[in-house]
């Protein structure tokens, strides 16, 4: 069954309308114009919503508990996957899958998060909130990608990295951390892709690549709404203002220099069509893994050290420091 | 990442000495009261627990510089707004007022200096400017640090404290953790040593990038470092946190330091250290 999301409302109410009018099989002229009509109607006003999401609708989107993951992704985009598991330090965390997997005639290491569907599976997966295991279990199969010189594509979807006692204790911060350092320099092509919620560090430590897409309405935040609400705004409740704000929605982050490119969604979201969702996803990733695999070593390893260099905004000043303290003093 | 909030109401985590009618100050840590002036005449020791008080960046650079010996690089580098980020005020209002309140332009200092005739480039977080966070600003100027510590063939010394990356420059702050680790590879490269101090407090996107880089990580006593700050992991997990949980000794405990340093030997100890990396004492 399609699960609603609150602003996708009217379009329920349309959907049912137009069921029980079918559903009544009259043959009168009369109904069956309103079936016409309403038909219409919905097809309009679902593009018309769809258009003109706010970073909040978009942030539902990129949650919906159906929204594909990399297991789907997997499933349609590829003939065969190995699954490999652990980090041979302390154990296999379930919120990040990864394995060698044959995606158009290529051996391939894919990597990504997994939340999770049903309320057991997502606990199982811990939500996609990964502890050091998880991200130590990735940078394992990179490493091992790089020594076969496999390229690797990673799928980012979490909250973030998971906050929690045991996680500190082994070394949440050092685990991320180590991450970002070993893909500046891994000697193999990365492509990530954000396919949902792009959830701070959690998400950056499989997203120093390439190439990095994201998925029409997925997002890409250093913190959650919630959280930047919470904190900002001292009011959990501002969360769609926060939203807005923090610019984290692919558009904007195309114009910020954050992704290379957007993938476009089917109509009403990804979940709507995983098997589209996932060609669609597949066709860029060929274009782009194409032209890595031109490339020399130096130069794409050079490519990946400027892309993320350049990354940020900022100036010089006109006013010398001595002058400012004059500045403050008085 | 923001995941550290900082409590008004509780000060072991403000990063600020509480100053009771001005000459006394309360411990953070023992809650003892004590007299400012023998705090001050003691590196901001306690004297009762000895809980390492925030130090200012001039401090901390009179602590560990050959007088006269440090330069300060890319002091002109001010934030932009490419968010445009407004809550209750505009990011560029909060920017300078930080500026008037500081007389800095940014959370960090960078530059090179000698410490007892080891000339190292270095980096210190300024916590109280916006809370130490990382912003583009605080990524390029230890990027640009760290190449110019390839150049010269120093050591790159990194001092933190920070509540983790700047919400207000949204993700392209996360991108400044991806930019920072990108550069510390090429220093690993260069094969030069990079020595952390972790000092109180040091949370989120500043631990999980630079922070936990370092070849030689070292810590201030009781000194509060984490990815995730203490009351969100409450939340999250819905139980009290162990005593200590989070605090230098946990982490030394826990294997993610190698030493706890004391600052009336930090000089001496960050010297031996960098000899022992093969660093070149000069006369
Ligand atoms: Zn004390």
């Amino acid at each position: 069954m399609r699960e609603f999301l609150e602003f996708e409302k009217p379009l329920k109410e349309l959907e049912e309308r137009i069921a029980k009018l079918v559903k009544a099989k009259s043959k009168k002229a009369s109904v069956q114009d309103a079936i016409v009509k309403h038909s219409e109607q919905l097809t309009k006003l679902e593009a018309e919503i769809f258009s003109n999401l706010t970073p909040w609708q978009r942030s539902q989107i990129a949650r919906h508990p159906q929204r594909p993951s990399i297991s789907d992704y997997v499933e349609h985009m590829t003939d065969e996957f190995q699954e490999m598991h652990g980090d041979r330090l302390f154990g296999d965390d379930q919120a990040i899958i990864g394995g060698f997997a044959l995606w158009k005639d290529r051996s391939v290491m894919m990597i990504g998060h997994e939340k999770g569907k049903s309320l057991k599976e997502r606990m199982r997966r811990n939500f996609g909130m990964a502890k050091p295991e998880g991200y130590r279990k990735a940078l394992r199969l990179m490493k091992l990608a790089e020594r076969c010189k496999r390229p690797v594509i990673t799928f980012i979807d979490t909250p973030g990295a998971y906050p929690g006692i045991d996680a500190e204790q082994r070394g949440q911060s050092e685990a991320i951390a180590r991450n970002l350092l070993e893909m500046a320099r891994l000697q193999v092509p990365i492509l990530a892709v954000v396919t949902g919620e792009g959830g701070s560090g959690g998400a950056l430590a499989l997203g120093v690549a390439d190439r990095v897409f994201m998925l029409e309405h997925s997002i890409y935040s250093v913190i959650s709404p919630e959280g930047c609400a919470a904190i900002l705004w001292n009011d959990p409740s501002k969360a769609s203002e926060a939203a807005s704000a923090l610019r984290m929605t692919a558009p904007e982050l195309l114009k910020l220099k954050v992704i290379d490119e957007i993938i476009p969604e089917p109509l009403g979201g990804a979940h709507r069509d995983p098997v589209m969702m996932a060609k669609r996803l597949s066709e860029t990733l060929e274009t782009h893994i194409r032209e890595l695999q031109t490339m020399k070593l130096p130069s794409l390893l050079k490519h990946r050290e400027d892309k993320f260099r350049s990354m940020g905004v900022w100036s010089t000043a006109k006013t010398p420091v001595t002058q400012m303290k004059a500045v403050t003093a008085s | 990442m923001g995941w550290f909030k900082r409590n008004k109401n509780k000060d072991s985590e403000g990063g600020s000495i509480k100053i009771v009618e001005g000459m006394w100050v309360k411990c953070p840590f023992c809650r003892a009261i004590i007299f400012k002036r023998e705090i001050d005449r003691n590196l901001k020791v306690c004297l009762k627990c000895q809980y390492h008080f925030p130090m200012t960046v001039e401090e901390r650079l009179e602590l560990i510089a050959d007088p006269d010996s440090f330069q300060e690089w890319d002091a002109d580098l001010i934030p932009g707004d490419p968010l445009k980020f407004h809550d209750s005020q505009p990011y560029k209002a909060r920017v300078e007022k930080a500026q008037q309140k500081t007389g800095k332009r940014e959370a960090i200092l960078t530059g090179k200096c000698q410490i007892s005739g080891c000339a190292v480039a270095l980096g210190i977080f300024d916590f109280s400017f916006m809370g130490g966070s990382m912003g583009s600003v605080v990524g390029e100027k230890i990027c640009r640090a760290v190449d110019q510590a390839i150049l010269e063939r120093m050591p790159f010394l990194l001092i933190t404290t920070s509540g983790g990356a700047r919400m207000q420059e949204g993700t392209l702050s996360l991108m400044q953790m991806a930019k920072t680790a990108s550069a510390l590879a090429k220093l690993q490269e260069a094969k030069l040593p990079f020595i952390v101090l972790l000092t109180d407090p040091t949370f989120g996107g500043v631990t999980a990038s630079v922070a936990m880089l370092g070849d030689l990580i070292l810590a201030e006593p009781k000194a509060l470092i984490g990815f995730a700050g203490p009351r969100v992991i409450e939340q999250t997990i819905k139980q009290r946190l162990p005593e200590g949980f989070q605090r230098a000794e946990f982490l030394l405990e826990h294997g993610m330091i190698d030493q706890i340093v004391e600052r009336k030997t930090l000089k001496s100890r960050l010297r031996s250290l960098m000899v022992h990396c093969g660093t070149s004492v000069s006369a």
